[in-house]
């Protein structure tokens, strides 16, 4: 039988505010445990929440993003369930009405074409804390310096029917919430998680078959590999006779597999209900557009001015507005050097390549923006050819100072003089009588093998132009 | 509406309290009374009145996105029962 996959992604982004959702404590990562937990993060008794302007601006943000609507009105709800993490009992989440509703994203598929997918809606809630299972003899410990930080859930509708889709949304919407700064993106750290719902039904059904929650999923990598490992045990136990039960699983990296974690059946039994603590949370016009007013310039918008202002395909426009960083050093270095395509393929080139190499982020390179755009702008004044530039990219890679230094210390100054040129294809030709003979003789395939010897003999320095130009010249005489 | 004493237990697991079957059939004729009292708000006429979410008629008001609160680890601590290298210690739960 033909199956179909069937995937909604819950991603959950950490907000990069400076304190917490409902308290004054800070939220910056990494802090000895329980030294930014204050009395309202630690559920004691009498403490009162009051929500951080800065969350709702970010989540309004998202909204506006992903062209969704922003409730007028939206509601805290207490989700009741118990975990040592999770010291009152209940996180505060939203339930009926959360702050954005219906919205979209676009994400480019494999083939380079475009699917719409939906978002149904994206809530503001609190994180919890974290649970410490190693090193305490039958006892766990608790860090709840993660508690109260402030959260979006963005809920996608089930309309991804890939473990490639589900990544490829997953990306679009870790790049936006770094575009929009709202969310540092660090998956290591937690910041930006993801679960995802599958389920297989036949090719031909219109009703959803039963679907696993898949949890633990902390990199672009795992989402693919736990869904594709869990559609594949779908379609095992229910060709083999077997139905799926409604649970939720771990995806565990090291086996490759998914296992299962608890039976949905009580265990989500959340009781919500309206937060008696929290107002109504009142999201006016005016406060929307001030929002509105600070939002940057969206992927899709800067991909498709990069084509147009730059001239640059659409993918390659795509490659380099991926991410925020990578937009905005595409654009100094474009603009240091006035060769925008040369300056992109420089980035999408050389530079991507050693970054990947050398595993640093983009922030920390050795060659930033003004290095390469002076490189590209010796490239293009013709001081060196762009093969000679790869090895000066490399010295200065390695700390050996800017283009001009490497050029000038390493004499890799491009030969533009014609008089220098012409004696060393004289040399060449003298040196090579046979082949001169050959090629004089019609054998025109040897015009690159002396192309070869005079660059050979210049140790790539000679300016190409002009020893094509020059070589075809005095052959040909 | 009413509650049988099946439906007291589930509710008493999620809430982790402890009850005998005499207190199971206290609870539910004690809740089932409640639900009755309250169901006559279904005689109200209610057309047009907007939900409320809330019964004060008050929004909720913003604070800044500030760090207010300063670490008082040690005080809060010394009333917990078990702390190592500053975590909470508590039975183990494993998933």
């Amino acid at each position: 039988m033909e199956w179909e996959t069937v995937i909604g992604l819950e991603i959950h982004a950490q907000l990069n505010t400076v304190s917490k959702i409902f308290s004054g404590a800070p939220t910056a990562y990494g802090a000895e445990p329980n030294r930014q937990a204050c009395p309202v993060d630690l559920g004691m008794p009498g403490v009162l929440p009051v929500l951080n302007k800065g969350a709702v601006e970010r989540a309004v943000m998202l909204g506006l993003a992903i062209n969704a609507e922003i409730t007028p009105r939206s509601v805290f709800a207490r989700k009741n369930y118990f975990y040592p993490d999770l010291p009152k009992g209940y996180q505060i989440s939203q339930f009926e009405l959360p702050i954005v509703g219906l919205g979209h994203l676009d994400i480019e598929l494999e083939d380079g074409s475009i699917k719409r997918i939906g978002v149904t809606r994206a809530h503001l809630e609190e994180d919890a804390g974290k649970s410490l299972h190693e090193g305490f003899e039958a006892m766990t410990g608790i860090d709840l310096n993660r508690a109260g930080t402030p959260l979006i859930e963005i809920v996608s509708e089930p309309e991804l029917r890939s473990a490639k889709e589900a990544v490829a949304y997953m990306k679009k919407l870790h790049s936006l919430v770094r575009y929009l700064d709202i969310c540092d993106g660090n998956m290591q750290e937690g910041s930006f998680r993801c679960d995802a719902n599958v389920s297989v039904r036949p090719k031909d059904q219109a009703e959803f078959g039963t679907r696993a929650e898949l949890k633990n999923l902390n990199s672009f990598r795992f989402v693919e590999r736990a869904i594709n490992f869990e559609v594949e045990r779908q379609i095992d136990l229910i060709e083999g006779g077997g139905s799926v039960v409604q649970e939720t699983r771990l995806y565990d990296p090291d086996r490759d597999e998914t296992r299962s974690m608890r039976s949905k059946e009580e265990a989500n039994d959340y009781r919500y209900f309206p937060d008696p603590d929290l107002l109504p949370l009142v999201v006016d016009s005016a406060f929307i557009e001030t929002v509105r007013e600070k939002l940057p310039e969206l992927p899709d918008a800067k991909r498709a001015r990069f084509v147009e202002q730059y001239g640059l395909s659409d993918y390659d426009a795509g490659v380099l507005t991926a991410t925020r960083e990578m937009g905005d050093f595409y654009e100094a270095v474009a603009a240091g050097c006035d060769a925008p395509k040369l300056a992109a393929n420089w980035v999408m080139g050389e530079f991507s390549a050693a970054l990947n190499r050398s595993e640093v982020e983009l922030g920390e390179a050795p060659v930033n923006a003004e290095g390469l755009a002076g490189l590209i702008a010796r490239i293009q004044d013709e001081t060196i050819s762009g093969k000679i530039a790869k090895e000066v990219f490399e010295a200065m890679w390695n700390g050996e100072g800017d283009a001009d230094v490497v050029i000038e210390a390493k004499g890799l100054k491009q030969i533009t003089d014609t008089g220098a040129i012409d004696t060393i294809i004289d040399e060449v030709m003298a040196n090579n009588p046979q082949q001169l003979e050959q090629y004089r003789s019609g054998k025109d395939k040897l015009f690159g093998f002396f192309v070869g010897q005079v660059m050979k003999a210049t140790q790539g320095k000679a300016n190409p132009a002009q020893v094509n130009e020059r070589l075809k010249a005095k052959l040909d005489s | 509406m009413s509650v049988d004493t099946s439906e007291v237990r589930r509710i008493a697991h999620l809430s982790r309290l402890a009850m005998n079957d005499d207190q199971a059939r206290d609870f539910a004729g004690g809740l089932s009374d409640i639900f009755a009292f309250v169901e006559q708000l279904d005689g109200a006429a209610i057309d047009g009145v907007e939900p409320m979410a809330h019964p004060l008629d008050a929004e909720q008001r913003l604070r800044p996105d500030a760090v207010t609160e300063s670490d008082r680890r040690e005080t809060f601590q010394a009333i917990a029962p078990a702390v190592e290298g500053g975590l909470y210690l508590v039975p183990r739960v494993i998933e």
